[in-house]
């Protein structure tokens, strides 16, 4: 179980390798990976991202634990960069694994909708306008909302 | 206590961090914020739309009626949009 928040680049590969290196137990992984997308800005777009040291590291290591009560879990990671970021560079990686898919599967898309809507990170994207803060997006609630145990 | 800011209710109010002294009877989340309001124009403004207004008591998320002590360090901020 580990997360990280860091503002340079990530190897995927690298770290999914470390994830499962030496452990027998797990029979699947599953990653997700959150890439910046380009929206056709002239002069490229890109964005910034802010965040509030410590309690960004609270509400993933809060997320993960969310995680592993609610799945059969061996191992799960979560990366989060911030700083300047340009389109096509990675932002986020999400990674579960469990000695089943479906648990790997279901818990990797609950890390990602869950950090959604609490990890305290905001947007700040470069515009035809100039600089602009992203809105929350009601879709990221309503994904969240899935995962919502109890009545 | 410390008051932290972020996005851009911290460009409203101008400042990232400010260090406040709690007045009498400012004891709960919702009266923080119903005081910083009156401290400038920026600050109004800032907090003029409630429910976008997200708030951290000491790093953890906190409901309006969640009381406040002079030590506490409260962030104030939009709705996150990370991932």
């Amino acid at each position: 179980m580990a997360i990280r928040v860091q503002r340079e680049d990530f190897d995927v590969g690298t770290e999914l390798a470390r994830l499962t290196e030496k452990r027998t137990d797990i029979g699947a992984l599953t990653s997700f990976v959150g890439l910046v997308r380009d929206f056709g800005t002239p002069g490229g777009g890109g964005m910034t991202l802010e965040h509030y040291p410590g309690m960004t590291e609270k509400e993933l290591v809060a997320v993960e634990r969310e995680a592993l009560g609610r799945w059969e879990l061996s191992a799960t990671l979560i990366i989060h960069r911030y700083g300047r970021l340009e389109p096509g560079e990675r932002i986020v990686l999400c990674a579960a694994a469990s000695p089943h898919r479906a648990a790997a599967f279901e818990a990797c898309h609950f890390l990602i909708d869950w950090l959604k809507t609490r990890a305290p990170f905001w947007k700040l994207e470069d515009t035809a306008q100039g600089q602009k803060w992203v809105e929350a997006r009601a879709e990221d609630e309503t994904a969240a909302k899935r995962w919502r145990t109890g009545p | 206590m410390k008051v932290l800011w972020f996005a851009w209710l911290r460009t409203r109010v101008g400042t990232a961090t400010e260090e406040v002294a709690l007045p009498e009877g400012v004891d709960t989340v919702a009266k923080l914020l119903d005081w910083l309001a009156t401290r400038s124009p920026g600050h109004a403004q800032a907090l003029s739309q409630r429910a976008v207004v997200r708030v951290a008591v000491n790093q953890s998320y906190a409901t309006a009626d969640q009381p406040v002590h002079a030590g506490d360090e409260v962030a104030i901020f939009p709705p996150v949009t990370g991932g």
